[in-house]
């Protein structure tokens, strides 16, 4: 209840300071507002004062943000600073833990994400996921990518089936490495075979937004580049929201990036711009490695 | 934004940021104490001064290289960024500009030397000092603003090069009439002419020296005429 009144009063001090055109944040260690170009002009996703608690703890604090199509949006921050959090709602991966809340404004497209009358099911479709430890199913590689076309009823034909399949591993960059082995467990792969077979699961369902929670932390540094060069091409046609603990890896694959710290969205910035000249001191301290 | 550089929570890389950037100071100390010799050389047709300011050169091309060298393992070991990647980069381009001023310095050393053998010649000196004066001001300050993180300082000290082109631009049209008026004189006065080049360089890379405050401390990339950039003056 606290929490609730003190975020009030905050969104009241961060409008009052919006009215007088004060820039009251840039410069100060202390979190208000988001400095920075967290809003675009055509959003795909659109976030709005989101708050999100875990029983009593509080893990997001008022957090705004747009994401585009057609853009890499990269989350960084310390542990436990709420990046990951806040990823998982935008598919409303949350509402498997209990005690859970989320609050505030998301939507995808204009259309609300936590709705009475949506179901996570498509919304899932829509939104895919890929986490830190690839978790391919222990099925064979064909019915990994074929299992979510399957259940969502997008291909009924086994013809149907076998293009999704081949066009999902082919945009994946895996076709060549396991055409000839389509019946074998999926698990058999190495790592990063194993990630770029569930990144071929997700875009399986024709999504339009992929999350990624820390894609590459299990890899090593060649599947790693595949990877990330995979995510530039799946730029072209998906919006992606990547959170990642390798700063040249936010660098390297993001349009813009979002610094987080304690449960705030600190900075939003274009990607060139946090890591040349970041506008506030705590994604400096961040980015450089200096005592925040 | 304040510029911290000994805060990182690696010890080890606070060290190397420190490193280059006494390493650069001490290669502008060296450079600034050149200038001041080449010119002193001249004014006094000190032959001798102007040959210790010769053989110092080597050693400022070998702090270049060293500067570089540091810079280019930071790069590859710790991947710097923001703050800590305009201090390496603004410290290799300063220590260029350094180099460049040395090279400046030997010309005038030179000079001092060839007009020492002709006999002294009044004619320009008075110009070289005065231009000499400004320049190694300039110098002097745009390291002490550099040490100091001071953009004021260091737009104040960009902008006096104005002024230094100005005085070289008239001190050259003087000089030509001279030699106009007593063509004898052309091979002695090309020496001084030369050496008012070399100072007047010194200015401009001088006024490198400050660009590259602004652009450690806000950074704004305000060469070649790109004041604009800096938003906050």
């Amino acid at each position: 209840m606290s929490t609730m009144t003190l975020d009030a009063s905050a969104r009241t001090e961060a409008a009052q300071a919006e009215l007088l055109g004060v820039e009251s944040v840039a410069h100060s260690a202390e979190v208000r507002k988001t400095v920075g170009r967290p809003f675009i002009e055509i959003a795909k996703l659109r976030m709005r004062d989101v708050n999100v608690c875990y029983g009593e703890i509080q893990a997001i604090h008022s957090v705004s943000l747009d994401i585009g199509c057609n853009e890499v949006v990269a989350m960084i921050g310390p542990s436990g600073c709420g990046k990951s959090t806040f990823l998982r709602c935008l598919n409303r991966m949350n509402d498997t833990i209990e005690g859970c809340r989320v609050e505030g404004e998301l939507s995808l497209d204009g259309e609300p994400i936590y709705g009475p009358k949506v179901d996570v099911v498509p919304l899932r479709a829509r939104v895919g996921m890929v986490f830190q430890k690839p978790n391919p199913f222990p099925k064979s590689i064909y019915e990994n990518v074929a299992y979510g076309p399957k259940i969502h009823g997008i291909a009924s034909r086994r013809a149907e089936l076998d293009e999704i399949v081949e066009n999902s591993l082919h945009r994946a960059g895996l076709w060549n490495e396991v055409k000839d082995r389509l019946n074998k467990p999926g698990t058999g792969l190495s790592g990063g075979q194993q990630q770029r077979l569930c990144i071929a699961r997700a875009i399986a369902v024709s999504p339009e937004v992929i999350l990624m929670d820390e894609p590459c932390s299990a890899l090593d540094p060649i599947a790693t580049a595949r990877i990330e060069e995979l995510i530039d091409e799946l730029r072209a046609n998906y919006t992606i929201a990547i959170v990642t603990h390798s700063m040249q890896q936010a660098a390297r694959v993001s349009q813009r990036t979002a610094y987080f710290h304690l449960g705030h969205l600190v900075e939003v910035n274009d990607t060139e711009t946090v890591f040349t000249n970041p506008e506030h001191e705590l994604t400096e301290a961040y980015i450089t490695g200096r005592f925040g | 934004m304040e510029m911290h550089f000994d805060q990182h929570i690696s010890r080890q890389f606070n060290e190397d940021l420190e490193g280059i950037k006494t390493e650069m100071l001490e290669m502008g100390g060296m450079v600034a104490r050149q200038v001041a010799d080449a010119v002193d050389a001249l004014s006094n047709a000190d032959s001798q001064l102007a040959e210790k300011v010769l053989r110092i050169e080597d050693e400022i091309d070998r702090s270049e290289m060293a500067l570089d060298e540091h810079a280019t393992l930071i790069i590859a070991k710790r991947q710097p960024a923001a703050s800590d990647l305009r201090m390496v980069m603004s410290v290799t381009r300063i220590a260029r500009d350094l180099e460049r001023i040395g090279d400046e310095a030997c010309k005038v050393a030179k000079m001092a030397i060839a007009l020492t053998d002709e006999g002294t010649s009044p004619r320009g000196y008075t110009e070289i000092r005065h231009i000499a004066n400004a320049v190694r001001r300039m110098l002097n300050d745009a390291l002490d603003a550099y040490t100091r993180f001071d953009v004021a300082s260091a737009l104040r000290t960009l902008a006096e090069d104005e002024q230094v082109d100005m005085d070289y631009r008239t001190a050259v049209r003087e000089l030509v009439t001279y030699m106009m008026e007593d063509p004898r004189s052309i091979s002695r006065v090309i020496n001084v002419l030369w050496t008012l080049r070399s100072l007047e360089r010194i200015g401009d890379h001088a006024k490198n020296i400050c660009e590259q405050v602004v652009y450690l401390v806000e950074g704004a990339d305000i060469r070649h005429g790109h004041e604009k950039n800096l938003r906050k003056p």
